[in-house]
C-alpha cells in the first residue's frame, strides 16, 4: 500500500511510544510498507514455523500467543494487548515464527513488513542500535515474565 | 475458667462474657463447605455460642483449630459488616487444611482471633487504590474489596488485578464477574497459562500494571499472594512511582501462638502475627531481597 494512506500509517507508527526518540525519517523508511489490518475473534495472525515476514503493533483488541504439540492441547502462554508489540522472530534468523498468534477479541494491528524493516536497520547501523535498545527491554521483560511463569508461583 | 484468665480486649465485640484464656478457642459450627477450586474451599461458620460475633478488619487472620488434629492460621475472607458469620477460604495443602477440607455441615471447629493488623484502608481515603491479588491472595483482600465497594465515594480510581495459575484456579470466579459488571472499579483477571476456552489475559500480574490508570504519588496499593509475586509487584509499583510506604503487602509465616510470644513467625525485626500480616513494603523491601529469611 502506498500514497497518503501509507504515510498516515507510518506517521501513526512514528508517534507510537515504542518508536519515540528514534529518528522519524528512518522510522518512516523502516515502516514504509506497513499496513493496517483487522482480525476477527479466533482468526490467526501468525502460525508457528511459517516465515516471519512482518511484526505487529497492536492498536486494539487482544492476541493470544499459543504453543501446542500433537500430543497435548494448545496452551496460551501470553496475551498481547493494545499498544504492545507482537513478534521478534522477524529479527532473528531463520526468521520463522516460534508460536501461533490468535485474536481472542476483534483486533486491529499495524503490520510492519519485516524485509523492509531489516533492510533499513542494516543500512543504518546507528539507528539499528537505537532501535535494538528499545526492542531488547521488551524481550527482556517478556523473558523475565516467562521465568516467573515457569516458577509456577501459584502452585503448591 | 482457670485463675490465669484475662479479658481478651478489643477483638471480641458483642461478647460480654469474654473472660477467657488467650489460647482458648471459641466453638464455631460449619454451616457450609464450598468447593471453590480443585484444592480450595470456603468454610462458612456460625458461632456455637448465641450472640457471639467476631468483629474483624480485612487482612486479619484467625487461628482455626480442628480438635485432635491441630491449629492453622487462616485469613478471614468474609464481609466485615457481617461479624455474625465467619468465612475462611483455605487451600488444602497439609495435615490440618486437608482435614478441614473434609468437614461437613454441623462439624465444630475452634477459633482464636482475629489477630494482627489488616489492610489500612483509612489511609487510602482520597487516594487511588491498586489491589493486586495472586492465587489465594484474593481471600485476604476480599473483605477490604467489600469495604471499598461500600465506601466507593471516598476513593479515587480503583484498579484490581487478580492472577492465578489457570482459569480453574480462580477463586470466587462468579463473584469477580459480578464485580466487573458493577463497573465501580476496574478489574483485570489474568492467568499463567490457559486453553482456548479462556478469552481473558494470560501472563503474570505485573503485565497488567501498565494498563492501570492511577496517580502513582497519590496511590495506596494492597498486594497479597505468593511472596515472589508480592516482591515483583511491589517493585513494579515502586518503579511506576508509588511511594514504598504506600505499598502494603501481607506476609505469611509459620504462625503458632499468634500473640507475638513464640517467635515462630519472626521475619527480621517483626513478628508477622503481631506486627503484620499487612506490612508496608518500605519496611520489608530489604528483607525480601534476602534469601531464606
Amino acid at each position: 500500500m502506498n500514497g497518503p494512506r501509507n504515510e498516515a500509517i507510518a506517521d501513526q507508527v512514528a508517534h507510537h511510544p515504542f518508536f519515540a526518540g528514534l529518528d522519524p525519517v528512518l522510522v518512516y523508511e523502516m515502516v514504509a510498507k506497513a499496513e493496517e489490518r483487522s482480525y476477527d475473534l479466533g482468526e490467526m495472525l501468525v502460525r508457528e514455523g511459517r516465515p516471519a515476514e512482518e511484526f505487529f503493533l497492536v492498536l486494539d483488541g487482544k492476541v493470544a500467543l499459543e504453543v501446542g504439540a500433537a500430543d497435548r492441547e494448545v496452551i496460551t502462554v501470553e496475551t498481547i494487548g493494545r499498544g504492545e508489540l507482537l513478534g521478534w522472530s522477524w529479527l532473528v534468523p531463520p526468521y520463522r515464527w516460534r508460536f501461533d498468534a490468535r485474536a481472542t477479541k476483534p483486533t486491529q494491528v499495524i503490520a510492519i513488513n519485516a524485509a523492509t524493516a531489516r533492510y533499513a536497520l542494516a543500512a543504518h547501523p546507528a539507528f539499528a542500535y537505537q532501535f535494538l535498545l528499545k526492542f531488547l527491554p521488551v524481550i527482556a521483560e517478556r523473558l523475565e515474565n516467562t521465568r516467573v511463569q515457569l516458577l509456577d508461583i501459584h502452585g503448591v | 475458667m482457670a485463675s490465669n484468665v484475662h479479658v481478651h480486649g478489643g477483638h471480641r465485640a458483642g461478647v460480654e462474657t469474654a473472660v477467657e484464656h488467650p489460647y482458648a478457642p471459641r466453638p464455631y459450627v460449619v454451616r457450609q463447605n464450598i468447593q471453590e477450586t480443585p484444592d480450595t474451599f470456603t468454610l462458612r461458620l456460625d458461632p456455637r455460642l448465641p450472640g457471639d460475633r467476631l468483629a474483624f478488619q480485612g487482612g486479619q487472620f484467625n487461628m482455626v483449630y480442628l480438635f485432635g488434629v491441630g491449629e492453622s492460621a487462616i485469613s478471614i475472607s468474609g464481609d466485615p459488616t457481617r461479624p455474625e458469620e465467619l468465612v475462611h477460604t483455605v487451600r488444602a495443602v497439609g495435615k490440618i487444611t486437608n482435614a478441614l477440607a473434609g468437614l461437613k455441615p454441623g462439624a465444630t471447629v475452634g477459633i482464636r482471633g482475629p489477630y494482627g493488623h489488616g489492610w489500612p484502608l483509612d489511609s487510602a481515603r482520597g487516594r487511588d487504590i491498586v489491589v493486586v491479588a495472586g492465587g489465594l491472595g484474593l481471600p485476604p483482600l476480599r473483605p477490604t474489596i467489600y469495604e471499598i465497594f461500600r465506601r466507593r465515594a471516598e476513593f479515587g480510581r480503583v484498579e484490581i488485578i487478580y492472577g492465578a495459575r489457570t482459569p480453574k484456579d480462580l477463586v470466587f470466579a462468579e463473584e469477580v464477574r459480578d464485580w466487573i459488571t458493577r463497573r465501580e472499579m476496574r478489574i483485570q483477571t489474568t492467568v499463567d497459562a490457559a486453553g482456548r476456552d479462556w478469552y481473558g489475559d494470560v501472563g503474570v500480574v505485573t503485565t497488567r500494571l501498565p494498563d492501570c490508570r492511577f496517580d502513582p504519588a497519590k496511590t495506596t496499593a494492597f498486594v497479597c499472594g505468593p511472596e515472589i509475586m508480592m516482591k515483583l509487584t511491589a517493585q513494579a509499583l515502586a518503579q511506576r512511582g508509588v511511594p514504598p510506604e504506600s505499598i502494603w503487602i501481607s506476609m505469611e509465616r509459620n504462625m503458632k501462638c499468634a500473640l507475638g510470644f513464640c517467635g515462630h513467625c519472626q521475619f527480621g525485626p517483626s513478628f508477622v502475627c503481631r506486627d503484620g500480616p499487612c506490612l508496608p513494603y518500605k519496611a520489608l523491601a530489604p528483607l525480601l531481597a534476602v534469601k531464606e529469611v
